[in-house]
């Protein structure tokens, strides 16, 4: 099963090595990681992806916790969220093409970033199911190139994940 | 121009109420928290940090990089060791923390010194023991630029250490110092390193070492949670055969005592892991001996018919389990330990407590009742009679005889520092420790060539204390340079080489997995140790026959000073019994 983590760590060098080190080294399978920034300065959210079953979620979950940098751990999969991944999709789109493939921006709320003389660079929100309908959508028209962020998520309502009281300056 | 720095110190400071006047006025001190004291470099300001540590000795060798530490250490009261080889340092101060349970410290010089470290590193780390290591960095402005002597021994050691830092900002030097005691001695112990930049070192800072780490989540729990602990002794106190077992955790917490009181209230035999030896007296009647691969038949046994295993401060090391499917079959499992990601790590726990062992059974033992569990017991000595640890006595030496002598003539009570291999398995299994933290010996990673320096650290903690080393040829070679140390500092250690003149150990695997294939484990040419010792100026001893051993060894060991005995044993000998390779561990090669 796939599971959805949200981990605070603090902003120092190498955090990002020693997470991805300890998903590689015990061998958790990372499906998608995106990382940036927080309201806190000096703290990072990652949201991670992972695929397994309940004892290595509990694992990834305690290993994750070891590290001195992380702050908190939260498996927020069973909670209600909202989860978005970002795409941006280059499309081979001649003047003549152009029309349906903004019609099919329209439909998915998409975004036209960029206009080339043969080419669409679109941008799209949305979970996962939605990206890869987007995706397969436009794949008929030739998709040049495509990028996509990793997923990230925040609890429903009020319900939180941060942490309360972390000091500004932080080590 | 004064009063704008008194605005400037009213803004940014915290004043203290008195201070100390006689200080040069500077240009800023925008990064000074408090009292004024005097400026010195970083490098003087980190030795100043250890002697706030109250770090006695540090182990270290020096080099181009971390020279501002050595100038800064020349004039401390540390003492420092110097070692001819930094794993030697980092070993040295391995087997010191060890044998103290205080934290160890080294420190090396960038690049190759830093690389040097590494097995030492993972040593410690595999077997939780507490360490700072200190290395020497190329100046900021060159890291990543691969200059001469540069590793990233930062990345590196990720995932050897518990935490590690490269101090770039000289500002946060003193408090990442703080912090790395503070990590490595608490929790689950571990080593920390610090890389220190060299230019870094040379910036002056003033020395206010923090009085607390400052980290924003690391609290390790120590209080177990108050329902399991209600829950493990209705357990305990309803179960007809329950086994303890006991591993490293209860050294660390120094919880020996309540272990001893908690088997003597329930009557239940206690087996150790390797690491755990020593926790319970050797000689006490409710000992098993150790567990596991070459464990006692009837400590395997014992766990396979229990029907509850407390376990107290272990890892279900792969070791111990052999086929985790079958471990311990009619047992529920009461788990005990500090590090929450030990706990149903590798086993699936019916009670799960987190926390310090020592905390947690203080908390329990109030809630057990005396009970009696005589036919538990009778079935437990039943195990023991039938299958006892043996060995044939023949007229050529056997290393199990020399352990049995050992133990005879220093009454359990030495220190004992051994390598990696049969010698070491021989120890655990003849040697009948009796104090705590008296073995001293590389368990998780089986680093060979840990005994030596180990040994030295040992000794360096305890001058006063009998320290052996018991090694055997191939570990001895691996870091035999260090006798220089060991004499330069003027230690008695009693060194025995039990000689086989091979990897025994690999030998044996063969023997058993390799249809008796031997390559690359008999020893062609083995240098004569006792000519060896004689250049060291060690007084050395060649004993061939268990008769010259019974009547030289009193004089050897009670002779002050070093000594270097080389024991030539019988090549052939096995460490049996010996479970076999994924198999329950009750099936064992005994002969």
């Amino acid at each position: 099963m796939r599971h959805t983590l949200t981990v605070l760590v603090a902003n120092s060098p190498g955090v990002l090595y020693r997470v991805a080190g300890l998903f590689s080294r015990r061998g958790f399978n990372i499906d998608s990681l995106a990382v940036g920034q927080t309201e806190n300065v000096n703290i990072s959210r990652m949201t991670i992806v992972v695929e397994g079953d309940a004892l290595v979620l509990e694992q990834v979950t305690k290993q994750l916790r070891k590290l001195i940098d992380v702050i908190k751990v939260s498996d927020i999969t069973a909670e209600e969220f909202v989860a978005r991944e970002l795409v941006l999709a280059k499309v081979t789109a001649n003047p003549t093409q152009r029309g349906e493939i903004m019609q099919i921006a329209d439909i998915f709320r998409a975004r036209i970033v960029d206009l080339g003389r043969r080419t669409l660079t679109l941008e799209c929100t949305g979970d996962e199911a939605k990206i890869k309908a987007f995706e397969e959508s436009l794949r008929p028209y030739g998709i040049k190139e495509l990028v996509r962020t990793g997923k990230i998520a925040l609890l429903r309502g009020s319900k939180y994940t941060n942490v309360n009281n972390i000091k500004e300056e932080a080590m | 121009m004064f009063e704008v720095r008194y605005l400037l110190e009213l803004a940014f400071t915290s004043i203290p109420s008195i201070r100390t006047s006689n200080v040069e006025p500077r240009t800023s001190n925008l990064e000074n928290e408090g009292d004024y004291v005097l400026e010195v470099i970083a490098a003087q300001a980190l030795i100043q940090a250890l002697e706030q540590e109250n770090v006695s000795v540090v182990f270290g060798y020096p080099g181009g990089s971390i020279l501002p530490v050595y100038d800064a250490l020349a004039s401390s009261t540390i003492k420092h060791v110097l070692v001819r080889h930094e794993q030697g340092a980092v070993f040295a101060a391995n087997g010191y923390a060890r044998a103290t349970g205080r934290v160890g410290v080294c420190i090396a010089t960038s690049g190759p010194g830093a690389t040097n470290l590494v097995t030492g590193i993972a040593d410690a780390y595999m077997d939780s023991v507490p360490l700072v290591i200190f290395t020497g960095q190329v100046p900021t402005t060159q890291v990543g630029t691969d200059a001469f002597q540069e590793v990233d021994i930062t990345g590196i050691t990720v995932p050897i250490t518990k935490h590690n830092y490269l101090v770039k900002d000289h500002r946060k030097l003193l408090q990442t110092i703080k912090n790395a005691f503070y990590i490595a001695a608490t929790g689950r112990p571990g080593p920390v390193l610090i890389d220190l930049p060299q230019d870094m070192l040379k910036t002056k800072i003033s020395f206010r070492y923090p009085k607390s780490a400052s980290l924003q989540s690391y609290k390790p729990v120590l209080e177990g949670h108050f329902g399991k602990i209600n829950e493990a002794a209705r357990l305990i106190n309803k179960s007809r055969r329950p086994v303890i077992y006991a591993g490293g955790g209860i050294l660390i917490s120094q919880a020996c005592e309540e272990l001893k009181q908690l088997a003597e209230v329930i009557s239940a035999p206690v087996t150790n892991t390797f690491r755990g030896l020593s926790c319970f007296p050797g000689e006490h009647p409710l000992f098993l001996g150790m567990l596991g691969l070459h464990g006692t038949r009837y400590a395997n046994l014992a766990v396979n018919e229990c029907d509850l295993l407390i376990a107290l401060g272990v890892r279900f090391d792969d070791r111990v389990t052999g086929k985790v499917a079958t471990f311990a079959p009619e047992a529920k499992i009461i788990h005990v330990d500090i590090d929450p990601a030990e706990i149903g790590k590798n086993v699936r726990i019916q009670v799960p407590i987190v926390g310090d062992v020592k905390v947690v059974l203080q908390a329990l033992l109030p809630s057990l009742k005396k009970t009696d569990r005589t036919v538990w017991l009778q079935r437990i000595e039943e195990l023991k009679s039938l299958y006892p640890l043996f060995y044939q006595q023949e007229n050529v030496l056997k290393p199990q005889f020399v352990l049995e002598e050992l133990y005879r003539l220093t009454n359990g009570e030495a220190i004992i520092a051994t390598d990696v291999g049969q010698h070491q398995m021989w120890t655990a299994q003849y040697y009948r420790f009796r104090k705590p933290g008296t073995i001293i010996s590389s368990g998780g990673l089986g680093a060979m060539g840990f005994g030596l320096p180990a040994a030295i650290g040992a000794q360096l903690g305890f001058p006063e204390k009998k320290v052996i080393l018991v090694t055997g040829d191939g570990s001895f070679q691996m870091t035999m340079s260090e006798l220089a140390t060991m004499v330069e500092q003027k230690l008695p250690l009693k060194i025995f080489i039990l000689n086989n003149q091979s990897l025994g150990m690999v030998r044996q695997l063969q023997e058993f997995y390799y249809d008796k294939r031997y390559f690359g484990v008999n020893f062609e040419f083995v240098p004569d140790f006792v000519i060896l010792a004689k250049a060291y100026r060690i007084p050395g001893y060649n004993i061939n026959t268990p008769d010259e051993l019974t009547q030289r060894l009193p004089d050897i060991l009670n002779t002050p000073g070093p000594a270097l005995v080389n024991c030539l044993i019988d090549p052939r000998e096995n460490v049996l019994p010996m479970v076999l390779n994924g198999q329950i561990i009750t099936k064992v090669e005994e002969s």
